[in-house]
């Protein structure tokens, strides 16, 4: 679906790190967690391509003074890396974005009543929000947010909010345990019996390292990726991922932006294994 | 008044002149919910070769100033998975299919001419002997003349369909190429592929992309695509096929002036999903506000 968005919001969260509102759409509220939007960040060529945003959360504001009439939104969670995103980050409200979404296959929730193990990585948090929102619902959550510093690990408090309970690391030990996120997440599985089911997004070290604990302790592990991508549609052919039967012989191309962004880790090639 | 849109291209009759570049619009039935194919002119499918090709390693594209650089290594398919499982959906659809191909040897491209030219769903054909993130590809069929016609003499061979070929703009003299096709026994000559270039990331002082070079499209190639279309236009009698850059309907027009036949919309559908049909109901709406009554008419019609 296209749709035009009008910014109900845009703030700094923490440094270098944004958190953006704005309408949408009823048909976003079906957005699945892990799917994704393509924003055009202005009707100009430069930036010319649209940017992928992992949908962070969707709602309805019921706005308090009379005659006004209910309004989906959808939020995004965003890190300024570039120029598309550092111009995102100069927008007001009521401007106006253009966007297609929800796109992509988005998390398989699992069987219901099982610990859902959330694991978290800087901006990477971006679309276990929505995830975590669906699940509490069912089941015990439990969030392992990582970043470098304090700075990096992004609405915690939100988390919290849902009754997931949180556990942080940095590098830098400003936040939580000192080290990565993996040990935290490692220290939990030794812990409890009930080993549930491993949701995972943020840097590529960071996901190959969860899947390579979610193989070795048999814990099914999806994983949501990003990449380099033009339509989000499956037409360009340019953020495609290696399968777990790659090779040269025998390649095996999945594209992130249709068959994932989230993939079992099991079905895809990392290094190394 | 309606003006009239359309146009032919070797016998291939098109409702408007607004077709999708292959590469850009998958198998066309990605993009139907945001296109309505029975408005646009054509759509050409992701280039086939003989067997399934995996393309190259990530990152594949990269956005530039105005453009992006893409290095896909022509991943598909395959032709016989191509029939199997894209060919069911060019028949729901009343647009003409133009099948993009590739091959390794002047054999290799006539055989993939005569099976596309033996699927009925097929409209017509469009060669590539350009694209430029291939090594042994068909890189050195689109940069010597004598190597281009003798790839397009094979193919003319094989099929009876309109016969395309598609130019790479990553020579010397375009207007050599465009007349040694068109010897060849090309109907129509697209002009133009991507242009080769290079990003580099200076922090980690490497190429940005994994093929370390990639074919640049987009607004940024538009003035080169321009220029060259018009110089191929003036040097042939077969229709040209523009391409490079085209966003807007205004884009497309002078692609015309310049004399382009027909028009090609690559990097836009990334952009902007619907641009084909957007800019095909522009290309009408300018024409019918200029009380132009036939498209045909600014053919070539550039002044000075």
């Amino acid at each position: 679906m296209q749709f035009k968005a009008m910014i109900l919001d845009n703030a700094e969260v923490s440094p270098g790190y944004w958190r953006m509102r704005m309408t949408a759409p009823p048909e976003m509220l079906e957005a699945q967690p892990g799917q994704f939007v393509m924003v055009r960040v202005n009707p100009s060529i430069d930036p010319l391509i649209r940017r992928p945003f992992g949908v962070f959360d969707v709602g309805t504001l019921l706005p308090s003074y009379t005659g006004a009439v209910p309004q989906p939104y959808l939020e995004i969670l965003y890190r300024v890396v570039g120029k598309g995103t550092g111009m995102l980050a100069t927008l007001h409200n009521t401007d106006l974005l253009d966007l297609l979404g929800p796109l992509g296959t988005g998390f398989d929730p699992g069987p219901v009543g099982e610990e859902k193990l959330i694991v978290g990585g800087g901006v990477g948090l971006a679309p276990l929000y929505l995830l975590a929102k669906e699940l509490v619902k069912h089941s015990p959550v439990r969030l392992f947010a990582g970043g470098r510093t304090k700075d990096d690990v992004l609405c915690i408090t939100e988390f919290e909010r849902l009754g997931v309970e949180c556990y942080s690391a940095t590098e830098d030990g400003s936040l939580g345990e000192c080290g990565f996120v993996t040990k935290v997440l490692e220290h939990r599985l030794d812990y409890t019996s009930n080993q549930g089911r491993i949701f995972a997004c943020g840097p590529h070290g960071m996901l190959q390292a969860v899947a390579a604990i979610g193989k070795k302790r048999n814990v099914p592990t999806q994983v949501s990726l990003e990449g380099y991508m033009a339509c989000g549609m499956g037409a360009c052919l340019g953020c495609v991922c290696q399968g777990g039967g790659h090779s040269q012989e025998t390649p095996d191309y999945r594209c992130v932006c249709t068959e994932g962004p989230v993939f079992e880790a099991t079905e895809l090639k990392w290094e190394g294994n | 008044m309606q003006p009239a849109l359309s146009v032919e291209i070797g016998s291939l009759k098109l409702r408007n002149p607004v077709m999708t570049a292959s590469g850009t619009f998958g198998y066309g039935e990605e993009f139907k919910e945001y296109v309505d194919l029975e408005k646009i002119g054509a759509f050409v499918t992701k280039g086939l070769s003989l067997k399934p090709r995996a393309g190259n390693p990530t990152p594949r594209i990269v956005e530039t100033p105005g453009g992006m650089l893409n290095a896909i290594g022509l991943q598909n398919v395959g032709i016989d998975a191509f029939i199997q499982k894209k060919v069911p959906f060019l028949r729901t659809v009343n647009t003409p299919a133009i099948a993009n191909f590739f091959g390794y040897t002047p054999d290799e491209y006539a055989e993939l001419a005569a099976r596309l030219d033996a699927i009925p769903e097929v409209a017509a054909l469009e060669v590539n002997i350009s694209c430029p993130n291939v090594k042994q590809g068909g890189i050195v069929f689109g940069t010597d003349p004598a190597c281009a016609a003798s790839v397009v003499a094979a193919c003319r061979a094989a099929t009876s369909k309109t016969l395309i070929v598609k130019l790479s703009p990553n020579v010397t003299d375009i207007v050599e190429m465009a007349q040694a096709c068109e010897g060849a026994g090309a109907d129509a000559l697209s002009v133009i592929n991507t242009l080769t270039g290079m990003a580099i990331d200076l922090e980690r002082r490497r190429p940005v992309l994994a093929n370390v070079t990639g074919g640049l499209s987009g607004p940024a190639i538009k003035p080169i695509a321009l220029r060259m279309v018009w110089q191929v236009a003036r040097a042939v009698k077969v229709p040209v096929i523009g391409i490079g850059g085209i966003m807007s309907a205004i884009d497309a027009l002078e692609f015309i002036l310049a004399g382009a036949t027909a028009v090609q919309v690559g990097t836009a559908s990334f952009v902007n999903p619907g641009a084909a049909q957007e800019i095909a109901e522009g290309m009408e709406q300018w024409l019918a506000a200029r009380g132009i009554a036939d498209i045909t008419s600014l053919i070539g019609a550039l002044e000075g």
